[in-house]
């Protein structure tokens, strides 16, 4: 057994945390001293699934009925039932991608059934050529993929009111998901159309009963902008819309117009609904901002999390994700005592750009009362801020983009709830 | 120019490499008719509004049918958007965002409505039924008077009570 360095053995912040390396370098050690184990819940030695052939082959795949209570949390507007958001239960994942049946959803008038024989998509509007694209020929073009997160611009706006609200990690700041998204480049249908010079818009919408409908600048169409036609590996779910979307990497949620079916090239924005008496960023002076587009470093620690409970004094991981709209993630420092000290976490790679990246930071407790946190950095030196900061520049009202530091605390008992730190 | 000096100048221009990547030249022309057919969209200039008329008056017999469930007697909302009232909370610790006190643009009205509304059966007003529940919404907003006529060349001119309170964030990139 490797004998642990001094270095993985010292405290690097207040109460508790411990270096970074330290499940890496002599990690088993310290796991088997874990008090997760227990010898009354191991199997007997000949369990009974070993005492006759397994269940056979099956076409398309399903998770064990052992984790079938794992699943989005659904809250839908009064008087529809497809209208609303469910939440990515962020507590019970790991690793970065989000399967995508958990994926979040958000929809303004249900999920529609396409049949993708039918279904078209439009490029018109400033353009030499206007263009009819069928799916068959959409399938022809040449495609990307990238693990990318998608997170509405209304996340974890629960955050935002008097009493923290007592709910898990997901049911919080759920409306987060990422996935390997794969399509063809934006750029190569609005090369193939011609884009005339005053074309410094777009207005993308979906094929939806609600028409969802939003406007793009036309720079971030030629960047990284694609018509996704894939999630994780397979066609979309209709509830990320299937059978095409528009992805913009790092944008708001929102803007990522599902069902896809038109995309008219404007010179200015067309000013739609969903850009501005929502979506739109109402300031404590009064005034509101538009066009607030890419989403701001954030993390959340998902174990230990809101309504999870501690299992007794000894050592923890803390983990959890962190992402930003503005590229990869640089840093996440941890802190077991409310902000007052912190300690570098541990990055698991490769980190990419506009994507979740784990974060883990070994943590002896104590048991005494504890409030977590996690702080994100970004490539470009955004730090995601505490939750007094955020409100003292944003005001009370604000709705959208919360992306402040989540403090949990952990009580003497165990138990873990939302705290306002 | 070598390769590595135009993927630099892209970059430069914020023009991603994926941008050189050619398609196979599938998509079929789309005709006049065909978009025009697709086309719904209206922006503040009010173009592409389409023939059709409507007075508040109008507007309060389709809204009374077709909306009042859902937003109220006389827009106030409940159980879901409020859409009147709301004039001069924006600064409060709650303010209340309607069409009268925080819309900037009264052609979005319009354009949302006729793609979305009413909830369960969305396009199935007339573009006169359209331009009354317009009206009667921006005269319940006390926006226009009980009588002003809405169509393709007034509502563009509408000029919305919270109209100069708004700012642009986002920043065009030095480019192309």
């Amino acid at each position: 057994m490797t004998k642990r360095s001094d270095e993985t053995l010292e405290q690097v912040a207040g109460n508790g945390l411990l270096h970074r390396r330290l499940f890496l370098a002599g990690g088993a050690a310290a796991i088997a001293s874990a008090p997760f184990l227990s010898v009354q819940a191991a199997p007997p030695d000949v369990p009974a699934w070993m005492k006759a052939p397994g269940v056979g082959l099956r076409a398309y795949g399903e998770r064990s009925a052992h984790e079938a209570q794992v699943l989005r949390a659904v809250g839908a507007t009064p008087g529809t039932t497809g209208t609303g958001a469910s939440r990515t239960p962020l507590e019970s994942l790991e690793g970065i991608i989000t399967p995508s049946s958990l994926h979040f959803e958000r929809h303004h008038s249900g999920v529609p059934e396409i049949d993708p024989a039918q279904h078209q998509v439009l490029i018109h509007g400033l353009v030499e050529r206007p263009l009819i694209f069928t799916m068959d020929a959409l399938a022809r073009y040449p495609m990307v993929s990238h693990i990318q997160f998608l997170e509405c611009s209304g996340n974890s706006a629960g955050n935002n009111t008097a009493e923290p609200p007592q709910q898990t990690a997901g049911g919080i700041h759920g409306l987060a998901s990422c996935s390997d998204w794969a399509g063809i480049p934006l750029s190569v249908l609005l090369q193939e159309a011609g884009v005339k010079p005053e074309g410094k818009w777009l207005l993308a919408e979906g094929a939806d009963a609600a028409g969802m409908s939003r406007s793009v600048p036309i720079a971030k169409a030629f960047d990284d902008a694609i018509l996704a036609l894939y999630q994780n590996g397979e066609r979309l779910r209709p509830e990320q819309g299937y059978p095409v979307r528009l992805f913009l990497p790092g944008y708001e949620g929102n803007m990522n117009v599902k069902w896809l079916r038109r995309i008219k090239v404007t010179a200015e924005p067309t000013m739609t609904k969903d850009e501005t008496s929502k979506y739109s960023d109402l300031q404590p002076n009064g005034r509101s901002l538009l066009f607030t587009f890419p989403m701001e470093a954030k993390s959340v620690i998902t174990s230990p999390s809101g309504q999870q409970k501690m299992r007794g004094p000894g050592l923890y991981q803390i983990t959890g994700v962190a992402w930003s709209g503005f590229g990869r993630i640089r840093r996440v420092d941890v802190s077991a005592d409310g902000g007052k000290t912190w300690a570098q976490a541990a990055l698991d790679g490769p980190v990419l750009p506009k994507a979740f990246t784990r974060f883990r930071l070994p943590w002896r407790w104590d048991g005494s009362p504890s409030v977590l946190q996690s702080r994100a950095v970004d490539e470009t030196g955004a730090v995601q801020p505490s939750r007094p900061a955020l409100m003292a520049a944003r005001g009370a009202a604000f709705r959208y983009h919360y992306n402040a530091i989540q403090s949990w605390n952990v009580a003497a008992a165990g138990e873990v709830t939302n705290v306002y730190a | 120019m070598s390769m590595r000096k135009l993927l630099v100048l892209a970059a430069a221009c914020g023009i991603a490499t994926a941008a050189a990547q050619e398609g196979p030249g599938l998509g079929v022309p789309a005709t006049a008719e065909q978009i025009a057919g697709w086309d719904v969209s209206i922006g503040p200039d009010g173009a592409g509004l389409p023939a059709g008329s409507g007075t508040a008056a109008a507007g309060k017999v389709v809204y009374e049918a077709k909306c009042v469930a859902c937003h109220g007697v006389d827009g106030a909302g409940r159980p879901n958007d409020q859409l009147a009232g709301g004039q001069g909370t924006l600064r409060d610790a709650a303010p209340v965002r309607t069409i009268g006190s925080y819309w900037p643009y009264a052609t979005t009205v319009f354009d949302y409505v006729r793609r979305a509304m009413p909830y369960v059966t969305p396009h199935s007003l007339t573009p006169d039924e359209t331009y009354a529940l317009t009206a009667y919404l921006l005269a319940l907003n006390n926006v226009i008077g009980q009588n002003d006529v809405m169509d393709a060349t007034t509502l563009p001119k509408v000029v919305m009570p919270n109209r100069g309170n708004f700012d642009s964030a986002y920043r065009e990139p030095r480019r192309r």
